[in-house]
């Protein structure tokens, strides 16, 4: 006897055979056991199991009952704790044997029970404050009208004078304008700008200065940035091989444009999420669909790509949230959070905006590029043409195409060829090979066709063999075409995406790609305004135009909420990616409501907000600690001071080159590999298949630290140490540690030796006296001159290292490689590690 | 309280103490760890901090075999497999198989190696691990693995982050962010590669959304052991105390105009910074190991020398309270000539392995070390070849249901084997473990209750065992 039927005779023994009555047997245990969570009050998983009509009809997962068939029925699966389910009710003991077979038999026979039409459950009200429109508050009074300069300080000040705290002074004003600097541009004032600053008195001075750095093309690297840690920006596709994005940056360019440009954040905001979709989309726009394009790619052989094209989706629906709407999905992945509004539905209903996104290559050219490339493009052709019938590609292909087909068709068959097929899934560069490959090779584009052929050419041994590989001479000819395309012009290329064709999408039971659940049509969260669908169903533009729209009660108060961070340190709202009911409440609810109505107002200028904060007296405060604060506000929420912070990775390069007088200034463009010690890409595993890192030469080392190359499985060591993100998820937050590596990078890295070196001389030729050297120095370094206690300190630092150069000449000609007329050598070696003492300091390294 | 303003807090504690004395060099090694579990009160991020309960073991070497090691010629002898050899499985058996790159309808494949009795338990190990045999009745054997990833960067994050996706820290960051570091002059967590490298890359030690202080810090083989570790060319040791001393003054001037704590935490890095140059060295010099101790490593062995000065590195860290060593030797990648690629990663790795078991027991530090063993999955049973001309030429897939792996060391039960899979290795038949079962296992022999060592990232309270795993109480002492 089988162990269900046992059961059977056992249930059947307890129970006279009866018919069971649903409201009689059945309702009473699901009242006292399920309804809890499954009922009228709350409907985990979608689920309401209090009627019968409402049980047939189920949840996220499908019907909860077969009538009929209890081996079939969901319900009876998941109080057994069958098919590996984990068992439910999740707390408690489990369901009686008598009641689960009294559940049993209700389905068998047939599970009916009084009709009542499923109650479909209002949409959720949260009255959570970030959920609310934005209104404008009233401004507050304050009694010390006298230290108003913008709106913000009234909002600072009258919680300030609420608390009996004082604001703090102004920083003095070489500090001030080192804090706008860095703040604006992410660069140190040189010295003349801080002697401009100094000899101009007049009240206008810090606004005209602000205007200057408003205005400075390194304003855009600066802000382009974080909003890149947003993106999850890398250079490579983040698996395994980790293969290079050689045009990612071209994303990169449209974000340091756009705020250079300041770009209305509305505007920003569509063309990122949904560029592709606008009438006429021009190229640029599509460019800023690049934003959907930064997730991993992994083309391990044999993976599954459907696992990673939902993940992918996945990650751009929580990113998108997390960035405009500060909203954390993460849970609702895989199921309802009690405590959260966002249910798993709302999830997979946003998530479907994204489903029918498909990858898309696309020729972005800058400026100046299209016309030399239109002049030689035939010419590039014919000679492309040429090689290809010198080494008789179209002879061979056509067989190749026939037999990946049957291997497709076949798997199983032909070892050799099912992983020439895979290969063809994954390593095709430009394009989806298994899409251009169905296509008949006559009705297919000429970029298509050409994807398709340098895949051949590049992995034809992967069906025959190197030997033949070799007869054919392949390799060679896939040298001699890269030469080709690199003495013609070239279009920059661009990743963007655009909607494959409309697909139902299912909800997904345990946030697994393999469970699809119920179908679910696109639409935003519930708690939120409802969004307008312009077509018959909502695309993605929508949702852009949705997020976009003064009336969506989140997007403003997240971006200002940033901006604010990026500024102070700290954002109003501390979790600057969670302003759901779990994240920390705002520490002045009317500042922020303010600088989002006035961000609307004033056409979602980002230059204009930041204006507004830079501006203000709360700003321009000091950043030194007051023991006062100590216990009253440690964690300087209420900012009656400024805060000290510690530089990003990038910036903490920039500044160091720039006191060195090495950075170059070039703005925008590819990403560059400046030197790193030998042997890390030997950590790498794509080092196996040729990935390498090309060492930029020249002035092209000396680039701004955003444009370094990110590979993500080896990034380039300084940028983890401090900090920066590692692309692989959104980032709304950096950490700012402090630890022994960063020590080590600062003191015994090369780049900082370089730029030690290159700031000593500088300073060795632009003065005649210590005093002068010295600060001359710490003009550039700190953008201020030396006290007198610091002088005596560093005339004794070089007294000793003069000493010891003294005594050791190789040593000095080492740190010192280039002589100075009249200046000993020992004397600019001395000088080479007082200048790497100062690349070090804190006071260097933190925007105070 | 969140991490942040749990440094926040501290950081004043301590500040108010140490304003009082004034941060002079005495200060800050007061400050910094002399005293043991007092030092929670600093501002060190690496300050030991107590566990959830009392721990079993204060280390882990984790010796991670990447590209996933072949059970069936190892660990898991299947004598079937050589009456199905040459032969296609029935579709019934093969049909639930996640397969990489073969198809269920590839040729079963005999494994070419015999297996022996070892040791009191007469465990049957491989002919290619003689060393392991010698310690059998030392280890733990599990031959019941199950990971969720079939692909090596995947499978690797789930081994080492609890997730198949990038981003999330990697074991030996949670356990450093739970317990701190023992060692005043070296890292908490080091990580030492040998071999062709590992597909996950960085991932496998990085700190993903902790701060970048729990990171592995790589001991490399060329070069620096420690990135940036050496003085720049030119600065003698002389000039580079006279450097960090000057550094410090005016770091301390600063701290006293502006009042910031967290310089006296900066200070704090400088001065571990410069112990680290000090100590590292001392570390990697083995001039003071007998000719025999480095013989049985391996390292007189061109073929067992990378991987065996790991391995005796990561004892001599042990030694000095390094929290957690991570090894990674690849490649155990058999997709084809597997034959003659596993006699060379065994002859790589089994006598340096069985040295270091037998060296940790021999100084006492088996009982507070955990060792562990293991790939990112297995292989199939099933043969895998790539050119069907060159049969000579045949490997394995990727399986990542009913992978082997071994632990020993402190609190773990030894001379046992848990779990069993099916008569060909295609599926576990007893006592399935999975990779979250493995974490949260060597989270309480740590004295860390998985469950409770959380870090808020992005709005969600992230675990390494995601929202899985339980301790697997069999393989506890």
């Amino acid at each position: 006897m089988s162990h269900r039927t046992a059961l059977f005779a056992l249930a059947t023994a307890l129970l006279p055979a009866q018919t069971i009555d649903f409201v009689r047997d059945v309702q009473p245990i699901l009242r006292t056991r399920c309804t809890g969570c499954h009922g009228g009050a709350q409907q985990m998983s979608g689920l309401r199991l209090d009627g019968r009509d409402a049980v047939i009809k189920g949840g996220y997962s499908g019907p909860a009952v077969k009538p009929g068939d209890a081996a079939q029925s969901l319900l009876i699966h998941r109080v057994t704790a069958a098919n590996g389910l984990s068992i439910m009710p999740p707390a408690g003991p489990a369901l009686t044997t008598a009641q689960v077979e009294t559940l049993r038999l209700w389905i068998g026979q047939g599970a009916s029970g009084p009709s009542a039409p499923v109650l479909e459950t209002a949409a959720p009200r949260s009255n959570h404050w970030a959920f609310q429109p934005v209104t404008k508050p009233a401004l507050p009074k304050v009694s010390n009208e006298a230290w108003i300069r913008t709106p913000v300080d009234r909002f600072i000040l009258a919680r300030l004078e609420k608390e009996r705290i004082a604001p703090s002074g102004e920083a003095d004003r070489a500090r001030l304008l080192r804090r706008a600097s860095l703040d604006l541009t992410g660069l140190p004032p040189t010295p003349a700008e801080i002697r401009d600053f100094l000899a101009d008195t007049s009240a206008e001075a810090y606004p005209r200065a602000v205007e200057r750095l408003l205005s400075s093309p390194h304003f855009g690297e600066r802000w382009a940035r974080p909003w890149l840690d947003r993106a999850r920006y890398a250079d490579s596709d983040g698996y395994e091989k980790d293969w290079m994005r050689p045009h990612a940056w071209r994303y990169r360019q449209w974000v340091i444009d756009a705020f250079n440009r300041d770009m209305p954040f509305d505007r920003f905001t569509v063309e990122q999420i949904a560029g592709d979709l606008l009438p006429n989309a021009t190229n640029e726009q599509r460019v800023a669909t690049g934003f959907h394009r930064q997730t991993l790619t992994n083309r391990e052989g044999g993976i599954s790509n459907k696992q990673f094209q939902f993940e992918a989706a996945i990650d751009r629906t929580s990113t998108v949230s997390a960035t405009w709407l500060g909203l954390t999905a993460g849970c609702a992945q895989c199921h309802d959070h009690k405590f959260d509004p966002i249910t798993q539905k709302d999830f997979y209903a946003l998530f479907a905006f994204f489903d029918p996104m498909e990858e898309s290559d696309i020729d972005a050219p800058m400026p100046g590029e299209m016309g030399p490339y239109l002049r030689k493009r035939d010419e590039y052709q014919s000679r492309r043409q040429a090689l290809l019938a010198e080494y008789k590609v179209m002879d061979l292909m056509p067989e190749w195409e026939r037999r990946m087909q049957e291997a497709r068709d076949t798997p199983g068959k032909w070892t050799d060829w099912d992983l020439a097929w895979d290969c063809l899934l994954k390593l095709t560069d430009g394009g989806d090979g298994e899409k251009i490959i169905a296509i008949a090779p006559a009705r297919r584009t000429p970029r298509q066709q050409d994807i398709l052929i340098d895949h051949f050419v590049k992995n034809y041994h992967f069906a025959v063999g190197q030997k033949r590989y070799g007869e054919v001479k392949f390799k060679e000819l896939d040298q001699k075409l890269l030469q080709l395309r690199q003495t013609y012009p070239q279009l920059s290329q661009a990743m963007a995406v655009e909607d494959g064709p409309a697909r139902a999408t299912h909800l997904r039971v345990r946030g697994d790609y393999r469970s699809p659940g119920i179908e679910v049509a696109a639409a935003t969260p519930a708690f939120l305004p409802a969004a307008r669908a312009a077509g018959a169903r909502a695309n993605r533009l929508d949702l852009a135009n949705w997020i976009a729209s003064p009336r969506n009660p989140l997007t403003a108060r997240v971006a200002v909420n940033w901006i604010w961070a990026e500024i102070f340190g700290r954002g109003l709202v501390r979790t600057a990616e969670d302003f759901g009911t779990r994240g920390d409440a705002p520490t002045h609810p009317e500042l922020l409501d303010h600088l989002a109505a006035r961000f609307v107002e004033e056409g979602w200028s980002v230059k204009s907000a930041i204006r507004t904060i830079v501006l203000s007296n709360t700003y321009r405060q000091s950043s030194s600690a007051r023991p006062d604060l100590n216990t009253m506000d440690p964690g300087n929420t209420l900012l009656a001071r400024q805060s000290r912070l510690r530089l990003p990775a990038e910036l903490i390069r920039d500044s160091a080159l720039r006191a060195a007088g090495l950075l170059s200034p070039q703005v925008g463009g590819k990403s560059f590999y400046p030197p790193q010690p030998a042997g890390l890409s030997d950590l790498q595993y794509g080092k196996n298949w040729g990935i390498a890192w090309p060492e930029s030469q020249g002035s092209e080392r000396y680039r701004r630290g955003l444009y370094i190359h990110f590979q993500r499985s080896t990034p380039y060591p300084m940028l983890m140490n401090f900090d920066a993100p590692k692309g692989n998820v959104a980032l709304c937050r950096r950490e700012r540690s402090n630890n022994a590596l960063q020590a080590l990078n600062l003191l015994n890295d090369p780049a900082f030796g370089e730029a030690a070196e290159a700031l000593a001389y500088q300073a060795l030729l632009e003065a005649g006296t210590f005093e002068a050297r010295l600060d001359a120095a710490l003009w550039r370094v700190l953008g201020r001159p030396a006290s007198k206690r610091e002088a005596a300190k560093f005339q004794a630092f070089l007294a000793t290292q003069r000493a010891v150069f003294e005594a050791d000449g190789e040593a000095a000609k080492t740190i010192a490689p280039a002589a100075l007329d009249g200046v000993p050598r020992s004397e600019i070696a001395a000088w080479v590690t007082l200048a790497s003492v100062l690349l070090n300091l804190d006071e260097f390294i933190t925007r105070e | 309280m969140s991490p942040r303003t749990f440094l926040e807090v501290q950081a004043r504690r301590s500040f108010l103490r140490d304003s009082m004395a004034g941060i002079g060099t005495a200060a800050l090694a007061h400050l910094f760890g002399v005293e043991g579990r007092t030092a929670e009160t600093a501002a060190d991020p690496l300050a030991p901090r107590r566990p959830h309960f009392p721990a079993r073991v204060k280390n882990v070497i984790f010796l991670f075999m990447e590209g996933a090691p072949s059970q069936m010629d190892l660990f898991d002898p299947k004598p079937a497999l050589r009456k199905w050899h040459g032969q296609p499985l029935p579709p019934s058996m093969t049909k639930d198989l996640k397969l990489a790159f073969i198809k269920p309808t590839a040729t079963v494949l005999g494994s070419p190696f015999q297996f022996v009795p070892r040791g009191k338990s007469g465990v049957e190990l491989s002919e290619l691990l003689p060393g392991l045999g010698s310690i059998a009745d030392d280890i733990c054997l599990i031959r019941s693995m199950h990971s969720e990833a079939f692909n090596h960067h995947p499978g690797q994050l789930f081994l080492f982050t609890g997730s198949m996706l990038g981003g999330r820290p990697s074991m030996g960051s949670w356990v450093t962010y739970g317990l701190g570091s023992e060692s005043r002059n070296l890292p908490g967590f080091v990580a030492l590669a040998s071999g062709s490298g590992t597909s996950a890359g960085s991932d496998n030690w990085s700190s993903g959304f902790l701060p970048a202080t729990y990171a592995g810090t790589v001991f490399r083989s060329t070069g620096d052991p420690i990135l940036y570790l050496s003085n720049p060319k030119g600065i003698s040791r002389q000039s580079q105390r006279n450097r960090l001393d000057l550094l410090k003054q005016l770091n301390e001037e600063h701290m006293e105009q502006t009042g910031d704590l967290e310089i006296a935490s900066r200070i704090h890095s400088y001065e571990l910074a410069y112990r680290m140059q000090m100590s590292a060295p001392e570390l990697t010099d083995f001039s003071k190991e007998s000719e025999a101790t480095k013989a049985a490593y391996g390292l007189n062995d061109e073929g067992s020398r990378a991987f065996g000065t790991n391995c005796l590195l990561a004892r001599r860290m042990v030694e000095r309270g390094v929290r957690y060593v991570m090894l990674m030797h690849g490649s155990w990648d058999h997709h084809s000539g597997i034959e003659a690629g596993l006699k060379r990663t065994t002859a790589a790795t089994d006598k340096p392995v069985t040295s270091l078991m037998r060296d940790l027991k021999e100084r006492g530090l088996l009982d507070s070390t955990l060792v562990v063993w293991s790939g990112e999955f297995g292989r199939t049973p099933m043969s895998e070849l790539r050119r069907p001309d060159d049969p000579n030429n045949i490997g394995r897939d990727h399986h990542p249901n009913g992978f082997s792996m071994w632990m020993a060391g402190g609190g773990i039960k030894p001379g046992q084997v848990i779990g069993r899979t099916d008569e060909l290795g295609l599926n576990i038949v007893e006592d399935r473990i999975t990779v979250h079962d493995l974490q949260a296992t060597i989270l309480h022999l740590l004295g860390l209750e998985h469950t409770k060592l959380t870090y808020r990232f992005m709005g969600r309270d992230f675990r390494l065992t995601d929202v899985h795993g339980s301790v697997v109480r069999k393989i506890l002492a």
